[in-house]
Parts: structure tokens; sequence; C-alpha cells
């Protein structure tokens, strides 16, 4: 009997487990809120951090944004060329960077590139106990260890979006205009014409902001609750990204089916 | 990693990043050209606006002097009300016809001003009083194929 249950209660133990953490990472958001105070007001210590996941993630950001956009520029190209609508090249790189591929790209690459590395930091500090040893201290390892991380990405993630977005635009520009020869001038008016600020532009920073919002959380999160081990870290640094990219992609569709119903 | 340095770093990455934003603004986006000019409101009536949309051009001499905010059906008329944001620096005579021209075969519909003679001029918030509806195909291939037919019965 008890043999037969042991799937049942297995599933169980899965279904519970996932909404305890859930709850617990929910709690965690709220603490880290409440003790993001002091990582305002010691400016240094996020200022730090934006270094180490904004600053060092800008190489990849600007090449990863120029290689999309000129693939972008490329395929667009050869499939606007069979309609006789090559003009339209600088509207659709344009539309589909700043609407979806810059934020979403940008957050998958950040996930990967800092979000993993804060994760690690966390985890790694955990294992060797000091974050215990702040807390012995009287210091408040959310205040002074995660808060200032996830204000970090949270402050990142749309400027990276944004130079994402731009640098595709240029790429775009590049195979368009340079190389394959679309009129400049048709390339950006029409581009102009069909990409509106509100509409367009500052949805995509506001995604942007969301999935910051998500990674630094998942990533410090993660780090925070790893089990203290060379092994639990590894898994844990695991759990960032794949997390991470599913909750990109959940949260873009969402957002999107909000923000862009179609025009009536 | 000393102090200035991150500052120095953080510093150009947030300019960086406050560049592309305004590229993305001004040089992709329509924020120079469209919003920061002031603007007035005006109406017109359409018995059909075909497929016209909302933040669609509103043009006249083939420049984009204004944009659709609003498409309304009036259930006591039955007519469409459009509401258009027109540039603050153009005014057009009382008599201006709006029509709703379609650009290219497949394009997509605007609103067109054919400027009349009259002195007065439009003000805010006035509805434009002569308009014409769009072009819908199916009518003119009919109409086109009854006079057609008409035109037969006649040489008989």
């Amino acid at each position: 009997m008890a043999d037969l249950l042991a799937p049942v209660r297995k599933l169980g133990h899965m279904v519970v487990d996932r909404i305890w953490r859930l709850g617990f990472a929910t709690r965690f958001m709220v603490a880290v809120l409440r003790y993001s105070g002091a990582s305002f007001r010691r400016l240094p210590l996020t200022l730090r951090e934006i270094y180490f996941s904004g600053v060092l993630s800008l190489l990849i950001i600007i090449v990863s944004g120029l290689f999309v956009g000129l693939v972008l520029g490329l395929q667009g190209y050869e499939t606007l060329q069979r309609y006789g609508s090559t003009e339209a090249l600088g509207v659709l790189v344009a539309l589909s960077l700043t609407r979806e591929l810059g934020p979403v790209v940008a957050a998958l690459l950040f996930a990967s590139r800092a979000g993993s590395s804060v994760t690690a930091e966390i985890g790694l500090m955990k294992a060797t106990e000091q974050l215990k040893a702040m807390d012995m201290m009287a210091v408040n390892p959310i205040a002074r260890v995660v808060a200032p991380r996830f204000w970090g990405g949270v402050i990142s993630m749309p400027l990276l979006a944004a130079l994402f977005s731009a640098m595709g635009v240029l790429g775009g520009w590049l195979i368009g205009v340079v190389f394959i020869g679309v009129d400049d001038g048709a390339f950006w008016s029409q581009m102009q014409a069909g990409v509106d600020f509100r509409y367009d532009v500052w949805n995509g920073v506001i995604k942007s902001f969301v999935f910051g919002i998500a990674v630094s959380l998942i990533a410090v999160f993660e780090g925070y609750d790893s089990v203290p081990t060379a092994e639990g870290v590894s898994r844990a640094i695991t759990r960032t990204v794949v997390t991470s990219a599913l909750t990109i992609l959940a949260l873009d569709f969402v957002l999107t089916s909000f923000m862009f119903r179609g025009t009536s | 990693m000393n102090r200035t340095v991150i500052d120095l770093w953080v510093g150009i990455f947030v300019a960086i990043g406050i560049a592309a934003m305004l590229f993305l603004a001004l040089k992709v986006g329509n924020l120079s050209s469209a919003h920061l000019s002031e603007t007035y409101v005006l109406q017109a009536r359409f018995d059909n606006i075909g497929g016209l949309k909302v933040r669609g051009p509103v043009k006249s001499a083939g420049v984009v002097v204004g944009r659709i905010v609003d498409i309304k059906f009036d259930s006591d008329t039955y007519e469409a009300v459009v509401t258009m944001d027109i540039d603050g620096r153009f005014r057009f005579p009382k008599d201006t016809f709006a029509a709703i021209y379609t650009s290219g075969l497949l394009g997509e519909q605007f609103i067109g001003f054919d400027v009349g003679g009259d002195e007065r001029m439009l003000k805010a918030g006035d509805t434009v009083t002569k308009t014409q509806s769009a072009v819908v195909l199916e009518k003119l291939i009919s109409q086109f194929l009854f006079n057609k037919a008409a035109e037969g019965q006649d040489t008989k």
C-alpha cells in the first residue's frame, strides 16, 4: 500500500515545495524592499554593484545588439525585397528591437552574465559563512549585501536594454544603408513615421524595467537560498539562469498582451 | 578597484545608457516631430470611414499636419465622429474639405484636407462640415457593373 502511494506523495511534495519557495521568494522581496533604504543612503555600495552588473555587461550587450541588428537588416531586406518595399526596413528593424528583441534579449544576456555572478557571489558568501558573520556583528546581510545587488541590477537593466536597441538600429542601418544601399532618407523617415515614442519606445523601457526587477530578484534569492556547499552553489547558479529565462519569456508574453492589443 | 574609478565607469555607463534612450526617442521615434509643438482639436463627421485607424495621419497637400486621436460612432445620426489633433502652427479656412484617401493601392488610410477660400479660420473644437467618405472598393465595382449592365440593355 505504501509503495503504491509513494509516487503520489512525491508529486504532492514537489508541488508543496514549489509553492513554499514562491512564498519564501515573495517574503524575501518584501524584506529586500524594506531594508533597501541603506543602499541609497550608502550610495557607494550600490554604485559598486552597478559597476559589476552594468558596466561589465556593456561589451556583451553592445556586440550582441550590433549583431542582432545586422542579422535583422539582412533577413528583413531579404523578405521585404519580395514585396518591393525595402524602404520599410527601418521600421521593421526599429519596431522589432524597441518592442521585443531589445528588452528580451538584453534581459536574457543580463541574466546569464550578471545574474549568475550575483548568485555565485552571494551563494559563496553563504557557504563561507560570511553572511552569518555579518549577522553576528549586528550587520543585516540583506541590507548590506542583497539590497545593493538588487538595486544595481534594477537600475542597470533599462539602460542596457536601451543600449541594445540603439546598437541594433545602428546595425540594421549599417547593413541596409551602407552595404545594401537602401535610401538613407527613406530608412530614417519611415522609421520615425512608424515608431511612436510612447507606444513603442516607452513600452519597451517599461518591459526592460520589469525584467530587471525579475532577474535581479531571482539572482539574489537563489544565491541567498542556496545550499551552502560547492554543489549547492553551482545548482543555484544553474537555477538562476533557467528560472530567469523562463520568467522573462513568460512575463514578456503577459506584458505584450497588455501593451499591444492591436490598434483599433 | 578604488572608489573614483568605479564612480567614473558608472558615470560613463549611465551617460551611454541615457544617450541610447535619447537616440531611441529622438532619432528612432517621433518625439521630436509630433509631440513638441502645441496642438488643437478638430472634429469631422463621415458617413463611412473605411479602414481609418486611430493614430493615423492627417495631411494637407501631402504634408502631415496632425494625427487622428479618436474615432466614435454617433448613434443619433449613424455617422462616424473622428477627432483630430492638428499642429498649432497651421490654421485652416472654415470651408476646408476633409476627405479620406488611401496612400498607394494597399497603403494606410488618412484624412486629407483640401483647403477652401474662406477668410474665417477653424477654431479649436470646431467641426469640419464638408467631408467625403472613404471609397469602398466593393461599392465602386458593383456600381460599375450595374452601369455596364444598364448600358447593355439600352443598346438592345
